[in-house]
C-alpha cells in the first residue's frame, strides 16, 4: 500500500466517528496543554526569580555580618563569638584588594520624608556613589550621589519614583529641601521608574549617603557590604581575598558571611528547574492516561471493525498493512490532539502572562517539545497493542461475523 | 473442457477444527481439479464443509494435510504475505452480506482492492471508472452503500471482487440476501464475467442457482459425494 493511501485511508477511519475523536482529541489535548502550562508557570516563576537577582547587578560578591554555622553546632562559638560590627572602614579597605572593582556600603531603615506639608513613610537606603554603577541604577531627573570620598556626607537625597509623586506630584523635586528623619537634605535626583532589587522596589526609596544615615541612626554597623567583582572569573578569589581581609581586621575573628550572588542565583535557579520538571511530571501523567484512552478507543474500534479487517485481509490485505492502517490512525489522533494541546497551552501561557504581566509565564522549549513528544509516543505505544490485534484477527471468523 | 488448462488442483486436502476437546473433521481426503473458465456450483447441508472448501480456495485457510495447486504453483507453502499477494491477484471473493466498508463511498469500495495492491493513482481512476460504468452504477458511486439497493451493494462488491482481473470469483451465497429478481440479474452478471472467461465458484444452498451451473459438486460431512463432472467421464467412457 502507498503511504499516502494508507494516510487517506487511516485518516477517514479516524474521522468518521466524530463523537469518539473529538473526545479522544479532547483528552490529549488537555494532557500536553497542562504540561505546556504547568510549565510555563513553574519556568515563570524560575525566571521571575533570577531576573529579581540580576537586577541587583552583576559579578556580585555580599558581605553580612555575622557567623552563619554551617559546621554544625560548636560549643566554643558561645563563648568565642562576639561579632564585631561591618565598618564603613572596613568597606573601603575592601576597595584597595585585588579584583575588586567597586564596593558600596549599605544601611537601610524605615524612616519618614517631610515635604510641602506631606508626610510619608519610605525606606531609607545609606550607600556611597559606586552604588549607582553597581546596581545599575537609572536616574529620571537630576544628578546620583555625589562622590564621599571627596565631599563628606553632604546633605543630599535622591528620591525613588514613586515617593517623588506622592510628595511633589508633577513639580521639579531638583533643588528643594526636604526633611528626612530629624535632618534637612537637598533632592539632587530622582530614580526611573521600575527599579527593583533585594526584594523591594527602588520607587519607594530615598538614598542618602552612608555617613549621614549612620549619623541618624546612631549606628556604626552596616547592614551589607556589596561587592562587585571585575570579572566573573574572579568571583571566588575575590571571596576569599574579602574575606581574608575582614578576619584579619576583626582580630582574627571570623564573624562575617561573605556569599557570592552567583552561588544564591544557582540555587534558586536549580530548585525551580527541579520544581519545573516536577510539574511537568505531575501533567505527563494526564498525558499517559490519555495515551490508555487512545488504546481503549483503538482496541474499540478493532472490534467494531473486525469484518472490515477481514475484507481486507480477504482483499489482498498483508498482516503488516492492515497493523500500519491501525498504527497510522492512532498517531492521527494523536498529532491532532497534540496539536490542539499545544494551542490551549500556549493561549492558557498567554492567559496568565495577560492576567499577571509581571511573571513571565513562557513554556520551556524543552517542555514544548516532551509533551509533544509523550503524546505521539504514548499514541503510537499504546496503538501497537490494537493495532497487532487487528493484524492477527483471523479472516474467516472476522468475516463470518454481521 | 479437456483441453482447458487446469487452474486448481487439490489433492488429498484434510481440514481439523478443534473445538475443545472433541476435533471436527470439517474436509475429508478432497480431491478436486478445476480448469480455467468453469462453472462451478458446490452444494450441500450447512455444516458440510463448503464454506471452508471456499476459504481454502480463498487462501483465508490452510489445509491440515494435502496439497493446493493454484495456476501450476503450489500455494500450501507460501507465507501469509504472499498468501495476500496471491490473494490480492488471483481471487475475487463476493459474500453474501456484501462486506462494503460502510464509510467508503461506492466509488472507494470498488477501489480498494488497487489502492491495497498499491497501484497509481491515475492507473486506478481510469480502472475504477470502467468498472463503474461497466456495473452500471455511474449514478451512484459516490453514494455511501447505507444508500444503495442490495442489489445495487451485490453489483459494487462485484465491481470491487473484479477490478484486479483475478483468475477465480469466489461467491458465498452471492443471491442470499437478495430478492428474485434481483439475484437473478447479479447470476447473470457473474455469469456474464465467467463467459469471459472468469473461473466461477458459487456455494449456495439454492437448487435452482446451484443447476445453472456447469457443473455441481455436492458435499456432505466434509466429503465430496457427487460431482457432476464424473458423470460426464463416466458416461463418456
Amino acid at each position: 500500500m502507498r503511504i499516502s493511501d494508507t494516510l487517506r485511508f487511516s485518516s477517514y477511519a479516524a474521522f468518521g466517528n466524530s463523537l469518539r475523536t473529538f473526545l479522544l482529541i479532547l483528552a490529549i489535548s488537555i494532557g500536553v496543554a497542562a504540561v505546556v502550562v504547568l510549565t510555563a508557570l513553574g519556568d515563570g516563576a524560575r525566571r521571575y526569580v533570577v531576573d529579581e537577582f540580576s537586577s541587583m547587578g552583576t559579578n556580585l560578591v555580599i558581605v553580612l555580618p555575622g557567623r552563619s554555622e554551617t559546621r554544625g553546632f560548636n560549643p566554643a562559638n558561645l563563648v568565642t563569638s562576639t561579632p564585631r560590627d561591618l565598618t564603613v572602614e572596613d568597606a573601603s579597605s575592601l576597595l584597595k584588594l585585588a579584583g575588586v572593582k567597586l564596593v558600596s556600603p549599605i544601611l537601610i531603615a524605615t524612616t519618614e520624608i517631610n515635604a510641602a506639608g506631606k508626610l510619608r513613610e519610605s525606606m531609607l537606603l545609606g550607600t556611597n556613589a559606586d552604588y549607582k554603577k553597581l546596581r545599575n541604577l537609572k536616574l529620571s531627573l537630576g544628578r546620583f550621589l555625589s562622590d564621599t570620598e571627596t565631599s563628606l556626607a553632604a546633605p543630599e537625597v535622591v528620591l525613588g519614583a514613586q515617593v517623588r509623586k506622592d510628595v511633589f506630584g508633577s513639580a521639579n523635586p531638583i533643588g528643594k529641601t526636604v526633611r528626612v528623619g530629624n535632618r534637612k537634605l537637598r533632592v539632587v535626583g530622582v530614580l526611573a521608574e521600575g527599579g527593583r532589587g533585594m526584594g523591594m522596589s527602588s520607587d519607594e526609596l530615598l538614598i542618602i549617603p552612608i555617613e549621614m544615615a549612620q549619623a541618624m541612626l546612631n549606628t556604626n554597623t552596616l547592614f551589607r557590604i556589596l561587592i562587585e567583582t571585575e570579572s566573573r572569573s574572579q568571583i571566588e578569589a575575590v571571596k576569599a581575598r574579602v574575606l581574608k581581609a575582614i578576619i584579619q581586621r576583626h582580630d582574627g575573628e571570623e564573624d562575617v558571611t561573605v556569599i557570592a550572588q552567583d552561588a544564591v542565583l544557582q540555587t534558586f535557579d536549580k530548585i525551580l528547574n527541579v520544581l519545573t520538571l516536577g510539574v511537568a511530571g505531575i501533567a505527563a501523567i494526564s498525558l499517559f492516561v490519555a495515551g490508555i484512552l487512545v488504546m481503549n478507543v483503538m482496541l474499540v474500534s478493532v472490534t467494531q471493525r473486525t469484518a472490515e479487517i477481514g475484507l481486507l485481509k480477504a482483499l489482498g490485505a498483508t498482516a503488516k498493512s492492515v497493523q500500519q492502517l491501525f498504527m497510522v490512525e492512532a498517531l492521527l489522533l494523536s498529532t491532532l490532539g497534540g496539536l490542539l494541546g499545544l494551542c490551549f497551552g500556549y493561549l492558557g501561557a498567554g492567559l496568565l502572562r495577560y492576567i499577571y504581566p509581571a511573571f513571565p509565564a513562557y513554556p520551556p522549549l524543552w517542555a514544548v517539545v516532551a509533551g509533544l513528544g509523550t503524546a505521539l509516543v504514548s499514541g503510537l505505544l499504546f496503538g501497537v497493542m490494537p493495532a497487532r490485534r487487528a493484524a492477527r484477527l483471523d479472516a474467516i471468523e472476522a468475516l463470518s461475523k454481521r | 473442457m479437456n483441453s482447458q488448462q487446469t487452474i486448481i488442483q487439490l489433492t488429498s486436502i484434510d481440514r481439523v477444527f478443534q473445538l475443545g476437546d472433541t476435533s471436527v473433521q470439517a474436509l475429508h481426503d478432497i480431491n478436486l481439479t478445476i480448469r480455467q473458465g468453469e462453472y462451478i456450483a458446490v452444494m450441500g447441508p450447512s455444516g458440510s464443509g463448503k464454506s471452508t472448501l471456499l476459504n481454502l480456495l480463498g487462501l483465508l485457510d490452510r489445509p491440515d494435510r494435502g496439497s493446493y495447486e493454484l495456476a501450476g504453483r503450489d500455494v500450501t507453502t507460501l507465507n501469509s504475505d504472499e498468501q495476500a499477494s496471491v490473494r490480492s491477484k488471483s481471487i475475487g471473493f463476493i459474500f453474501q452480506s456484501f462486506h462494503l466498508v460502510p464509510r467508503l463511498t461506492a466509488a472507494a469500495n470498488i477501489e480498494l482492492p488497487l489502492v491495497l495492491a498499491g497501484v497509481g493513482v491515475k492507473e486506478r481512476a481510469a480502472i475504477v471508472l470502467q468498472a463503474i460504468h461497466d456495473y452500471g452504477l455511474a449514478d451512484r458511486a459516490q453514494h455511501r452503500p447505507n444508500e444503495l439497493s442490495g442489489g445495487q451493494r451485490q453489483r459494487v462488491a462485484i465491481a470491487r471482487a473484479t477490478v484486479m482481473r483475478p483468475l477465480v470469483l469466489l461467491a458465498d451465497e452471492p443471491t442470499g440476501n437478495l430478492d428474485r429478481a434481483t439475484g437473478e440479474e447479479v447470476v447473470r452478471l457473474l455469469e456474464a464475467l465467467n463467459q469471459q472467461g472468469m473461473t466461477l465458484i458459487v456455494v449456495t444452498h439454492d437448487q435452482a442457482l446451484g443447476a445453472r451451473a456447469h457443473r455441481q459438486i455436492h458435499m456432505v460431512d466434509g466429503a465430496i459425494v457427487h460431482d457432476s463432472a464424473q458423470d460426464l467421464i463416466v458416461k463418456e467412457g
